[in-house]
């Protein structure tokens, strides 16, 4: 019984929402590893990309309420997806015809764009602003819970509660459904080969035939949708607040950076390495322990490796350590 | 030419004391909150507040021979430091004459050493609580209308132990206010028997709390003391421990009384409690009714800021000058006993009171009692969330 309790505990408080956080970080580092690895600068405004996705979907979302129409048990921001995704795009595609072309032609190097990227950011931080305002908008409805933690104890018995939220369970279903049709368009389709071979080398691609454009518009259109379901699932799970996006860039440029710029698998990885390290870390082990351990030897303090202050300090750490010991990423992607 | 100098000197001394006699008409007054920022949902009622004591005294016109009162609004951000110090050097390019405010404990402290004091100026803030500036030096410059953050702590561990609390695990607000509000309650608390299992500070503005979740669940406790703001942090941290079914009831000091946080967690919160500032009786009636639909006096550190501008008027009035260097040190006079008591509504009759040279003891809407180096004894407003509202349940 004790083993249980510890294990639900640990589920809780760590496992779930680790999985769930490192879900949301996971899609974001798929968006900038893509940016990298075809477009070869790191897109700084991937954060304030989700912001915007996510804002689509906020005002879409109030559009269907107000018309009645809802999805039953699960968020009506879900309906909205597609239409959020559409407005990302064409923002997308928009700002690369507008702004990034004008480098690409004059074959910029990778620096001038990191910089174009930044001022895109503020840009779109400021649309954001002003369009929805700075405010925390929560746009969650339906059922908040698959698990209440009232319901949990009640049902097992167990001391210890078990909540699973219903945001939590549609972010792990939508990643892993998100990354398997990335990774069959990648590898199976004839836009996806010719995405990788242009990032693996551009020259021989042109030489072989691929159009250039077209890989650039594709990659834009995966990372729009990519940027809109993070931005609308961290969204639904935490609340829409523009400021939260543009902080969320650190830990997912971590994520992606940790994993191997460059890399999707290494992107996935690293948003659990960085979401897990954030929240073992700072956890306070004492609870767990305590069911486990016999009597004589439960711990008095909190076992709390580093006070929940530090939990920035953590991502950047584990990306010192890696930068230093294996710069490339525990997956090989491109140098930094 | 020498002659001609000295001639010069007097002619302009003399305008410019003529100038001075015209402008004693109108005395404005800064009024400097957090408009923006962590509690920018209290700020609305508390300037209007400051501003119906303004009028009442300009309608008796009895201040100095009938000069009008006139505020002047600045943008202190709560916890923005640079912003505070911008706002009250622009209020003193105005010519303000006293500072109502500012609000939260960092920004005063800042605008305090680096306005006030080097340009003379007079602050009453309704609302920083920090024991910190209790001690800080002051010049005679600084008063306030709301008590120490020491005193709540006292009051939060009597109301704790009232209610058979044995343990808490306590969360603050990575700030001057939140960090002497949760060393208060943790000391009072400890000094009765009751026992503290985690002090665990939490940033504002994040969207996520549950690795400080993870860490407050772990320790465990019988209730969960949030001393945040309610428009930032602290409702965070609230949702993360009922999402997680951590807690399910909460110990809210005065940062989190307010009625956007019941609107913003919904019917979940019923049954936590707390205490704010704020006192009973006639005072604040009186003001309820005086405010009528303009705006809500019963809102937190609203009467506090009633008080705070009704204060320096009248110790203008004692003083007879409207220069925050005559008048600083008669506000102490004039808020404690003895002479006629003195509530809201009844600024003009006291106006009048002083200028035939009796005393006055202003009660005002918070039972105004200037203590120590001049802050607030200290009434506390027992609070219940009670179908969605803040209940008040007592007095302390």
């Amino acid at each position: 019984m004790d083993f249980l309790n510890a294990i639900v505990a640990f589920a809780n408080f760590v496992f779930i929402p680790g999985v769930a956080y490192g879900s949301q970080l996971a899609l974001g580092a798929l968006g900038v590893t893509l940016v990298y690895g075809i477009l070869r600068f790191s897109n700084f405004a991937h954060g304030d990309t989700m912001a915007m996705g996510a804002m689509s979907a906020v005002l879409l979302t109030w559009l269907f309420q107000s018309w009645g129409i809802s999805f039953g048990p699960l968020p009506t921001a879900l309906l909205t997806l597609p239409f959020a995704i559409g407005f990302t795009i064409l923002l997308l595609l928009g700002t690369d015809r507008a702004v990034y072309k004008f480098y690409r032609t004059k074959k910029a190097k990778p620096v001038i764009l990191v910089i174009v990227s930044l001022g895109i950011t503020f840009i779109y931080n400021g649309l954001t602003r002003f369009i929805i305002g700075a405010d925390d908008q929560n746009f969650l409805d339906g059922e908040r819970f698959i698990i209440r933690a009232r319901d949990f104890k009640e049902m097992t018995g167990l001391r210890e509660g078990l909540a699973f939220k219903t945001t939590q369970g549609i972010t792990i279903v939508t990643a892993v459904i998100v990354v398997i049709l990335l990774f069959w368009f990648l590898n199976k389709t004839r836009s996806g080969k010719s995405m990788r071979a242009y990032s693996d080398n551009e020259d021989l691609a042109l030489l072989s035939g691929i159009n250039p454009e077209r890989v650039v518009m594709i990659t834009w259109m995966i990372v729009a949708g990519l940027a809109t379901i993070a931005g609308v699932l961290y969204g639904l799970d935490k609340s829409f607040k523009p400021f939260t996006y543009f902080q969320l860039l650190l830990p997912i440029f971590a994520s992606a950076i940790v994993g191997g710029l460059g890399n999707p698998i290494g992107a996935i990885a690293g948003g659990f390495v960085i979401a897990f390290s954030e929240v073992t870390i700072t956890y306070a082990w004492k609870k767990v322990l305590v069911y486990l351990m016999p009597d004589n030897l439960e711990p008095s303090g909190l076992v709390q490796l580093l006070s929940t202050d530090y939990k920035f300090a953590v991502s950047f750490v584990i990306l010192l350590i890696v930068l230093l010991v294996k710069p490339t990423g525990l997956f090989k992607g491109q140098a930094v | 030419m020498k002659k001609m100098l000295l001639a010069t000197t007097a002619a302009a001394l003399v305008a410019s004391s003529a100038m001075a006699d015209g402008h004693a008409k109108e005395i404005k007054l800064g009024v400097l909150y957090g408009f923006t920022g962590p509690i920018e949902s209290l700020t609305g009622p508390m300037a209007a507040g400051a501003e119906l004591a303004m009028k009442e005294v300009s309608d008796s016109g009895m201040l100095l021979d009938g000069a009008t009162v006139t505020s002047s609004r600045g943008d202190s951000g709560c916890i923005d430091n640079g912003m505070a110090v911008a706002s009250a050097e622009r209020l003193i390019a105005e010519g303000v004459k006293g500072i109502v405010g500012a609000d939260c404990s960092g920004v005063t402290g800042a605008v305090l050493q680096n306005v006030a004091i080097p340009n003379g100026m007079v602050m009453i803030s309704p609302s920083a609580t920090s024991p910190g500036l209790t001690t800080m030096e002051d010049n005679g410059l600084f008063f306030r209308t709301s008590p120490s953050d020491a005193r709540e702590g006292e009051v939060m561990a009597e109301v704790l132990q009232e209610r058979g609390i044995e343990s808490i695990a306590l969360t603050y607000t990575n700030n001057d206010y939140g960090k002497g509000l949760a060393d208060a309650i943790q000391s009072s608390f400890e000094a009765v028997g009751g026992e503290v299992t985690i002090v665990a500070a939490h940033e504002d503005g994040k969207a996520d709390y549950s690795a400080e979740m993870g860490a407050l669940a772990s320790a465990g406790g019988d209730l969960l003391v949030v001393a945040g703001y309610l428009d930032q942090g602290g409702a965070g941290i609230i949702k993360a421990a009922l999402d997680s079914g951590a807690w399910d009831t909460f110990g809210l000091p005065g940062g989190m009384i307010g009625d956007n946080l019941p609107k913003t967690i919904g019917p979940d919160l019923n049954g936590s409690y707390g205490q704010i500032a704020g006192s009973e009786g006639k005072g604040i009636e009186t003001l309820i009714e005086m405010a009528g639909d303009d705006f809500d006096a019963s809102s937190p550190y609203t009467p506090e800021a009633y008080d705070a501008a009704a204060l320096i008027m009248m110790a203008m009035q004692k003083a007879g000058s409207m220069e925050p260097g005559d008048y600083k040190d008669h506000i102490l006079d004039v808020a404690n006993a003895p002479g006629t008591e003195i509530y809201p509504g009844e600024l003009g009759k006291a106006l009048e009171l002083i200028k035939n040279g009796e005393d006055v003891d202003y009660v005002g809407a918070s039972a105004v009692e200037l203590i120590g180096p001049g802050e607030a004894a200290g009434t506390y407003r027992l609070i219940e969330v009670k179908d969605g509202e803040n209940a008040t349940i007592g007095f302390k």
